[in-house]
């Protein structure tokens, strides 16, 4: 019951979200602060991540199938699959919802307790959507970059794996990357992301949104608003995974 | 005018307002005193549409709150300026882009019209060079001033102080209540101010309104503070020995 509320609430501050902008100047202001905030300035993070998670794929799968009759094109081949289909759009989401959705929910949740929310709406301006619109935008345009570059990411750190441990050569990994290469695999880690993105934004932007109280339960909302998220990404790609592959 | 009739606010059943009844004339600094706790903010936040009193009416000019809808309740509030009590600046933004805000979101100016009237509120206020600084940098009675600076900046007809001196110095709470009594009689604006400061009250109290526990104990001018005999007014009064003895030398020699 109490969960239906939160759901019915959520979709009526969505409805708020979605207005035009009171003045499209300041929300490409907006748009682009937003995109360094919570693009560019993941970047790093997420190259990292999933530069090492490729290599650990492809040493993980190498050591596994240890047998004459695996070809080794196969390591390539999984390395490939499981970056493009899983852990780039769906892990990283999940590291990005720790990191952007903890940072969107404690920052909207101290406007909330400092009165700056108020202080916007006094002034006659649509918070919800002056605040959480451009976060939308910003995140379902470079999120999928993002996971691109993931993606060829985790697949390169496959490689340079390979190379350091001598454990396949980069000829049958590089054969295997290319093996049975479908675009659909692409775009349906693309449509994940997008779905995830959105999802990403605007959770927590509702835990930080509706926070009551002070500081204390900022850091609380904000806990909530990570949980939350990355619940809903892993059961929203379940269904997703149904809907476009099975 | 703004006419209050019968506002009635309770949060979870325990009432805070109770059957407020008022109106505030233009030109003229109204003030709402009364002790901690009594409903001060409440009221504010009520009368400019942040908390939805569960009764009663608040009529801006003819308009009735209740009655508009959104749209019309975001252009009504574009005439609304606001001093929050804590402030209330966009911390991500400095002083300058806080202060042209409104301007940069209503206003159709080029941005060298905009920072001229940025620069003509802060000297307004008396804050000059720490336009590049961010709330954070500034110390509280400057965030005030950036604060009144705001809420000016659009020339509002409606101006509402929650407490716009307290935690300042008596020299820069003077020059902040009187700068707020010329701003009102300037540009004929509606000014609500909260206080429990006697000071501000006795400086620039034009219409005093006295809450108590929710109620509206006494309504009258700086000039009859001192001289009524409500027992709520004298208690409030009184709560300040310097007030107390002041009140007191003036009853004797006006006998
Ligand atoms: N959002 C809220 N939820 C529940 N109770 C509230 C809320 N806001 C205010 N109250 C209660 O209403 C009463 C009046 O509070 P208010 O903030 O109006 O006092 P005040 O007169 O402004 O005091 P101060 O001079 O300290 O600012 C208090 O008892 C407070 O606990
Ligand atoms: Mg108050």
């Amino acid at each position: 019951m109490k969960y239906l509320k939160h759901v019915g609430k959520y979709f009526l501050m969505l409805r708020q979200v979605f207005k035009k902008p009171q003045k499209w100047s300041v929300f490409r202001e907006m748009l682009f602060r937003e995109i360094e905030d919570l693009g560019l300035k993941s970047l790093g993070i997420i190259a990292f991540i999933s530069f090492f998670v490729g290599g650990v794929v492809a040493i993980q799968t190498a050591l596994n199938v240890d047998s004459p009759f695996i070809p080794k094109y196969l390591i390539g081949f999984a390395t490939m699959r499981s970056m493009i289909l899983e852990f780039a759009p769906t892990f990283m989401s999940v590291i990005l919802a720790g990191k952007v959705g903890s940072y969107i929910s404690s920052s909207i949740g101290t406007m909330r307790v400092t009165e700056q929310i108020d202080a916007l709406e006094v002034m006659g301006i649509n918070s919800l959507n002056y605040l959480v619109l451009p976060k939308i935008i910003a995140t379902m345009f470079f999120y999928p970059l993002l996971i691109s570059l993931a993606m060829f990411l985790g697949i390169f750190g496959g490689y340079v794996a390979g190379t350091l441990t001598n454990l396949f050569s980069s000829d049958d990994y590089l054969y295997g990357i290319r093996l049975d290469f479908d675009p659909y695999y692409i775009q349906y880690a693309l449509i994940k992301t997008v779905v995830f993105a959105f999802v990403i934004a605007t959770i927590p932007a509702y835990h930080g949104y509706y926070v009551k109280g002070g500081s204390l339960e900022v850091g609380r909302a904000s806990t909530q608003a990570v949980v939350w998220t990355s619940v809903v990404i892993i059961l929203l790609n379940y269904f997703l995974t149904q809907m476009l592959l099975a | 005018m703004i006419e209050v009739t019968d506002l009635y606010k309770e949060f979870k059943g325990i009432p805070v307002l109770k059957g407020v009844s008022t109106t505030f004339e233009k030109g003229v600094t109204n003030m709402i005193i009364g002790q901690s706790g009594s409903g001060k903010t409440v009221f504010l936040k009520c009368l400019v549409g942040l908390h939805v009193p569960d009764s009663g009416i608040i009529c801006f000019d003819g308009r009735k709150q209740k009655e508009l809808d959104i749209k019309e309740q975001r252009l009504l509030r574009q005439e609304i300026g606001m001093v929050f009590q804590g402030g209330a600046l966009y911390d991500s933004l400095t002083v300058e882009e806080n202060i042209m805000f409104p301007l940069k979101m209503f206003a159709d100016q080029s941005f060298s019209e905009r920072m001229d009237r940025v620069n003509f509120v802060l000297k307004r206020v008396n804050l000059e060079n720490a336009n590049k600084k961010f709330p954070a940098e500034l110390s509280g009675g400057m965030q005030k001033r950036v604060s009144i600076a705001r809420a000016i900046v659009m020339n509002p007809k409606y101006l509402f102080c929650d407490e716009p001196n307290s935690g300042l110095d008596p020299n820069t709470a003077t020059v902040i209540d009187n700068l707020i009594k010329e701003i009102t009689e300037e540009y004929q604006i509606i000014t609500v101010i909260n206080s429990h400061d006697m000071n501000s009250v006795m400086e620039i109290g034009e219409k005093i309104i006295l809450l108590k526990d929710g109620v509206k104990e006494w309504e009258g001018s700086n000039k009859e503070i001192f001289i009524t005999e409500n027992e709520a007014v004298v208690n409030f009064v009184y709560s300040s020995n310097l007030f107390r003895k002041v009140r007191e030398a003036y009853l004797k020699e006006t006998k």
